[in-house]
């Protein structure tokens, strides 16, 4: 059997992780290319770089005409998402422009269609905890916000997108875009895409949803197609979506770490 | 002083995976966060009191002959420096132990006593077949990841 390569790349403020179960002669190679592509979308769309295009343009610096051809199309994609959410999704958290909340995902999801075109069928990219599957099953731990080290479910499935919003590893870091507070009420949310839905939209959506609320996110998740949703509130309960358990693998028990108390 | 043991099972092919975590102050030589032991191949979450945090190479312990430790370069970080050390029977990873890690300051040690284990649970769970990868884990530590690639390397994994 041919052993799974793995890859880091500390790019984004956070660490990319690779698993490519289908590796060819070309994949380090691809996995070069990868990560150069990853330091060049953080080159151009870091708010917290003064010399990206996104830092210029918000600052006036420079039109979007002279923008990286990328920029139109990411902010496009942050007004679809925020239409999609009900505006609870904004490219302005906080007022400056930062799209972070659209390009983490998708960046993402660049990596996982780099790998696709080089050939691979079998792989799983991670961005700082957010998470693209292609093939499969592949068995996704959801970290546990309450519990450090634990796990609050493991979800399993082929081509999913996994995203995770939460207070325990950067706290209160989700604004309320209606009131520009800190969003309360959920210790972390979990939304799970389908094969067709992708990370991008995953990611964002889990960052918008997370901002609601858990009524609201729960009601929204399940009334928009291609997305489950997992919920812990700040008490421990959880709560989904009904379509949530199609994506619990057979053996694997919501509740997976306490097993071991047994 | 505090002390974690995190615990997790799957009971579907009864591999028992044990983290404990003892935070210290300060970066220490010791062992400070193991994981490891599956089918209780291994155990050498104690063998290492005098804890060699700089050296690196091989260094067989009296296990089963084929059971041996690879410690990785110690990788800096914004935070300081992360080190690990990992057992391996055969080409599997039956532990890896944290040596040296970040321990300035209470944020710090937040951060690491979340996303090391989770990083530990990674590592030996990807081989176990029970867990891929952990969404939720943001604040994954680049230098464990680039110590562990190194001790790997060093294993000729």
């Amino acid at each position: 059997m041919t052993p799974v390569l793995r890859r880091a790349e500390p790019v984004m403020g956070t660490v990319f992780s690779f698993a490519v179960r289908d590796p060819g002669p070309d994949t380090a190679q691809v996995l070069d290319r990868i990560a150069e592509r990853l330091h060049r979308i953080d080159a151009v769309f870091s708010p917290y770089r003064t010399d990206s295009d996104i830092s210029r343009l918000d600052r006036g610096e420079l039109g979007l005409d002279a923008c990286d051809p990328q920029v139109p199309a990411v902010l496009a994609a942050c007004r679809e998402v925020a239409a999609e959410t009900d505006g609870w999704f904004t490219e302005r958290p906080g007022g400056r422009l930062d799209p972070s909340g659209w390009v983490k995902g998708w960046a993402i999801e660049e990596a996982a269609r780099m790998l696709h075109a080089s050939g691979s069928r079998e792989h799983c990219v991670s961005g700082g905890g957010d998470v693209q599957t292609a093939g499969g099953p592949w068995r996704v731990g959801v970290a546990h916000p309450l519990r450090p080290g634990r796990l609050a479910a493991v979800l399993g499935g082929r081509g999913l997108a996994v995203a995770t919003s939460g207070t325990a590893e950067r706290g209160a870091h989700v604004v309320d875009p209606h009131t520009g507070r800190p969003a309360g009420g959920l210790a972390s949310l979990t939304l799970v895409g389908d094969p067709g839905t992708g990370i991008a939209r995953t990611d964002a959506w889990t960052t918008a949803a997370f901002a609601m609320g858990p009524d609201r996110a729960l009601a929204w998740a399940a009334r928009r197609p291609g997305v489950e949703a997992l919920a812990v509130l700040p008490d421990g309960t959880k709560r989904w979506t009904d379509g949530l358990p199609r994506h619990l693998p057979p053996a694997g028990p919501a509740d997976w770490h306490p097993a071991a108390a047994s | 002083m505090r002390r974690a043991v995190v615990s997790s099972a799957a009971t579907a092919a009864g591999i028992v995976l044990l983290l404990s975590l003892k935070p210290h102050g300060g970066a220490g030589a010791a062992p400070v966060i193991s994981s490891g032991g599956t089918g209780g191949a291994t155990d050498t979450s104690s063998g290492s009191s005098s804890g060699s945090a700089g050296s690196s190479g091989s260094s067989g312990s009296s296990g089963s002959s084929s059971t041996r430790t690879v410690t990785g370069d110690a990788a800096n970080t914004r935070y300081g420096p992360v080190q690990v050390k990992v057992t391996l029977d055969g080409s599997r990873i039956t532990n890896v132990d944290v040596i040296q890690y970040p321990s300035n300051d209470h944020r710090d040690q937040e951060i690491n006593s979340y996303a090391l284990p989770l990083l530990n649970q990674e590592a030996i769970a990807a081989q176990s077949a029970q867990i891929d990868v952990v969404s939720g884990a943001t604040y994954t530590s680049a230098g464990y990841t680039r110590s562990l690639q190194s001790a790997l390397d060093k294993a000729g994994r």
